[in-house]
């Protein structure tokens, strides 16, 4: 049994701390009314905080300049919302970063099941502690669309009653995008999630002392089920949280391309803990073979990450319709550092270092590795949800970094402290023997 | 690779088989004679390709003209039948490929022929560009070959010329892939071989392949580094054919979900025509101990699960065009689902969604004939969702005064079913010269996975 020690307990609760203060710090900056944001503004030109220019909105946030229909939101107003979202944009990229990592854990655990895989059932203990983090994390990402919801910020300007009225895109849209409707959803896709978790873990420990193997065909079953589940609130998923806060904007791959994201994420933080686990004494039976199959699936979905970036990216640029290409304008015009750092980040790197057979099973390449694949997913989420909530005035400072210390100081709390729950070794597993044995 | 098996493990080649008997097993067809019923077929078969032939020639001497294309559809049959053999042809390199790197030992009894169905099929998809060239003694004008006219370059910025590299290095790889493979079998042949000729030829096609341990540990380096190319390969084709359509600005072709979806679909088809080949051949060279019922419920899963991303897609693309506002977009969909070509589009969905979800029952997909079935059903379904993309979006533009219809000109359906011939001639002739099974993989896997060896094990308690 794993035992939460005093120096993580002491770590993360600190890290949380000090987050929270980052968070406070957000939001006691962040102007609440227009003339404190011009004045934040007119400063910030001034120190030169990033690259780009204010002055440049013709791209962003076409639901209030494209299609007003005469009605002008003014540039100030404009820049008060985008500055008044910062702080809740930075918590959002962070809670939906860490919730991402846990569901994209569920789901490579259900793969896992499904395909009766000979190699994990070592890990799966390591996996059901990150996917300890699914239902507090998937809760606070809720919350937070709540407060959304209840207008105490801008970033999903489709709730706002008065942006609606006058922009007839996304009128069209309100039978699909309408507030009490978007929070059911949000709560289906979580509980379904949820379901999973519970159950599946459930049987896990059920079959640690069973003498048939019941549970173990129960979880077979059960997880092809939630794959089939999967494959579509994960879609929609995508569409809810993330695709629509450019509401005027859609792409049929996005769905596809957050999973990729978030499974080469979670499959990093699976070697990564387990490389943890393995260092402080725990997993003895985990050798060099499980750490080069992880590496090579973090290595393979890298790959993948980047074959649907450029899917999305080439078809959309090469197209060069209007309605799409806005999205890529933005980002390449003002956000250069994290769109083109994500991709050398997500891609390039992780390509060089895993492609040799030897590097993958060596424990400080795994974890070079994966530190460049977390911190470039990071930017890759930011990516998503910055432009359109903050437009140019993004910057990654106190506020970001405080989200990203408080939701990695309670994901890694949770995440322990469901660890000492269940033995780390999945005993009863029919498949433990071989994922002793195998060699690759 | 680790040899132990966990117990619960079904067997994967049954029959008690030992070292020996695979290999009479393996060669019988080869050195035996063929039989009536192997004649019957590969005489349909000669006969469609024949007339394929004749209908090709006809094209060509003639023109173009010939063809059911018409001003609004420039583009329907032929590149329908190309993307749909292009599709069938992911199935070989996926199962030698991506299944060797995930360490699946059940591809060894399949991979042999699937592949062989890889190279063949991809031959098949060729002949449409080349045809629809219209000239095809210039076809090497496709390739950037240093020429005397000038600048005249083929146009790197286009995604069909990216499809003539994609599919040229798949094509090349697949083939070197499959024919490595082939080495240690095609030894076993020629050291089994009593006439001269026979052995002659065994000699040749095996390259001197002489079993010593070194040969081995090439053979399986090799291996690995192919597999590890092939991967990228197989993901690249169909995602560049995908690009034919998405690259472009026409509603219900410009999705950014298409490279990977064509991807799943493909071997979606592919899967479904290694059954449909595999099923037969099983029966008829009485190959059921090596391709076991675990071996048609393995595919069968793999046809539910990229049937099942291939729905996913469907309705994605179906509730962004409704989601995107875009007016063109939802009339393009609209018109696919409710228009003059709906049963086409709802052949697909039947065939290519609702089918396969049929397969979570078990006994279904423990079930030979429904196997079958299936198999036959969802080529029919591949073949519909590609007439849809492609017929459904061209024929009515943006100018409704263009509307209109396509049908397929006699010479249209000549040149497919001749395609179809020339397919099974093909793989009638592969499967009386070639070990059909790869032997000499299956026999690393006997020890861990053959019945007898299991039961044993299992009499021993470990």
């Amino acid at each position: 049994m794993f035992t939460l020690t005093n120096k993580i307990k002491t770590f993360s609760i600190a890290l949380i701390v000090l987050g929270l203060l980052g968070i406070a710090y957000g939001f006691y900056s962040a102007p609440s009314t227009i003339e404190e944001a011009k004045q934040i503004v007119a400063s910030s030109h001034h120190d030169d905080g990033h690259a780009s220019s204010y002055d440049d909105h013709s791209n962003e946030d076409k639901g209030h300049d494209e299609h007003g229909d005469g009605h002008e939101m003014s540039h100030d107003e404009h820049v008060f919302h985008q500055l008044a979202n910062r702080p809740w944009a930075a918590i959002y990229v962070a809670a939906f970063f860490f919730f991402m990592i846990s569901l994209g854990t569920l789901a490579f655990y259900a793969i896992q099941r499904a395909a009766q895989a000979g190699w994990s059932p070592l890990l799966f203990r390591v996996m059901e502690g990150i996917t300890g983090y699914l239902l507090p994390g998937g809760l606070i990402v809720l919350v937070i669309l709540l407060f959304s919801a209840l207008h105490f910020n801008h970033m999903f300007i489709w709730m706002d009653p008065e942006v609606v009225e006058h922009d007839e895109i996304i009128r069209n849209k309100s039978g699909y995008l309408n507030i009490p409707f978007f929070l059911a959803r949000g709560v289906f896709y979580l509980a379904g999630w949820s379901l999973y978790r519970y159950l599946s873990r459930k049987f896990s420990i059920a079959q640690d002392k069973a003498n048939d193997n019941s549970n173990h065909i129960k979880n077979f079953k059960l997880s092809a089920g939630f794959l089939a589940f999967f494959l579509v609130t994960e879609s929609m998923m995508s569409w809810d949280w993330i695709m629509s806060i450019d509401p005027h904007w859609f792409s049929t791959l996005f769905g596809w391309y957050v999973f990729a994201s978030m499974i080469v994420s979670s499959i990093t933080v699976i070697a990564l803990l387990t490389i943890f686990l393995k260092s402080i004494g725990y997993l003895e039976k985990v050798n060099d073979n499980h750490m080069h199959d992880l590496a090579k699936f973090m290595f393979g979905f890298s790959v993948f990450w980047a074959y649907l970036w450029f899917s999305q990216f080439m078809l959309i640029w090469y197209a060069n319709i209007p309605e799409e290409v806005t999205y890529f304008i933005t980002r390449l015009e003002d956000y250069q550092l994290p769109f083109f750092g994500m991709l050398v980040m997500n891609f390039i790197l992780p390509f060089l270092i895993l492609i040799n057979s030897d590097f993958k099973r060596l424990n400080w390449m795994i974890v070079t590795a994966g530190i460049i694949i977390l911190i470039g997913h990071y930017m890759d989420v930011f990516n998503m949800i910055m432009p359109s909530a903050v437009g140019d005035q993004w910057f990654f400072g106190i506020p970001e970094l405080g989200s990203v210390m408080f939701f990695s100081g309670l994901f890694i709390y949770i995440v322990f402290s469901s660890l000492t729950k269940a033995p780390l070794e999945a005993s009863g597993d029919p498949f433990k023997k071989e994922s002793e044995k195998f060699v690759y | 690779m680790g040899h132990y098996e966990a117990p619960i493990r079904k067997p994967l080649v049954t029959g008690n088989k030992t070292y020996h008997q695979i290999s009479v097993d393996v060669a019988k067809p080869i050195e035996g004679q063929a039989n009536k019923q192997w004649w019957i077929v590969f005489s349909i078969s000669m006969v469609l390709f024949l007339w394929g032939v004749g209908c090709m020639i006809y094209t060509i001497s003639t023109g173009i003209g010939v063809w059911g294309l018409n001003k609004t559809v420039g583009w329907a049959w032929d590149i329908t039948n190309f993307v749909w053999w292009i599709g069938i042809g992911h199935a070989g390199t996926l199962i030698s490929a991506v299944l060797l790197l995930f360490r699946q030992k059940w591809r060894m009894g399949i991979n042999r022929s699937a592949e062989a169905m890889t190279i063949f099929s991809v031959m098949q998809a060729g002949l449409f560009p080349l045809i629809h060239m219209g000239r095809p003694w210039l076809a090497y004008w496709v390739l950037p070959i240093p020429n005397q006219y000038g600048s005249l370059w083929v146009n790197f910025n286009s995604p069909l010329l990216w499809d003539v590299f994609a599919i040229s290095t798949y094509l090349t790889v697949s083939l070197v892939f499959w024919w490595t493979g082939l080495l240690p079998d095609f030894a076993m042949i020629r050291d089994r071989a009593i006439k001269p000729f026979q052995k002659k030829i065994y000699s040749l096609v095996s390259f001197g392949w002489s079993g010593r341990a070194k040969d081995w540990q090439r053979f399986e380096e090799i291996s690995l580094v192919l597999a590890g190319l092939a991967t990228p390969l197989v993901l690249s084709v169909h995602t560049i054919v995908s690009f034919d359509f998405a690259t472009s600005v026409i509603p219900g072709w410009h999705t950014t979900i298409f490279p990977p979806y064509f991807v799943a679909g493909a071997i979606f088809s592919g899967f479904a025509m290694v059954n449909t080949l595999l099923i037969i051949m099983r029966k008829i060279f009485n190959l059921e101990d090596y391709i076991t019922l675990q071996h048609i419920e393995l595919m069968n899963i793999v046809i539910m699960i990229t049937g099942s991303i291939v729905g996913c897609a469907y309705i994605t693309e179906l509730f962004i065009a409704w989601y995107s506002g875009v007016e063109y977009e939802q009339y393009a969909f609209l018109n696919r689902a409710t228009g003059p070509y709906w049963w086409a589009y709802w052949a697909m969905m039947t065939c290519n969604v609702f089918s396969p979800q049929l397969m979570w029952f078990k006994k279904l997909r423990t079930s030979i004939v429904f196997s079958f079935i299936i198999s036959i059903v969802v080529n029919i379904g591949m073949w519909f969702e590609r007439f849809v993309i492609i017929v459904t979006s061209l024929h009515r533009d943006y100018l409704p005064s263009s509307w209109t219809m396509f049908s397929p000109s006699f010479v249209d359906i000549g040149i497919f079913l001749g395609t179809i011939g020339f397919f099974f001639v093909l793989f009638l002739l592969y499967a009386r010269t070639f070990p059909v099974i790869a032997q000499a993989e299956v026999k690393t896997i006997l020890k861990s996975s053959g019945d007898n060896y299991k039961k044993l094990r299992d009499k021993n308690g470990k």
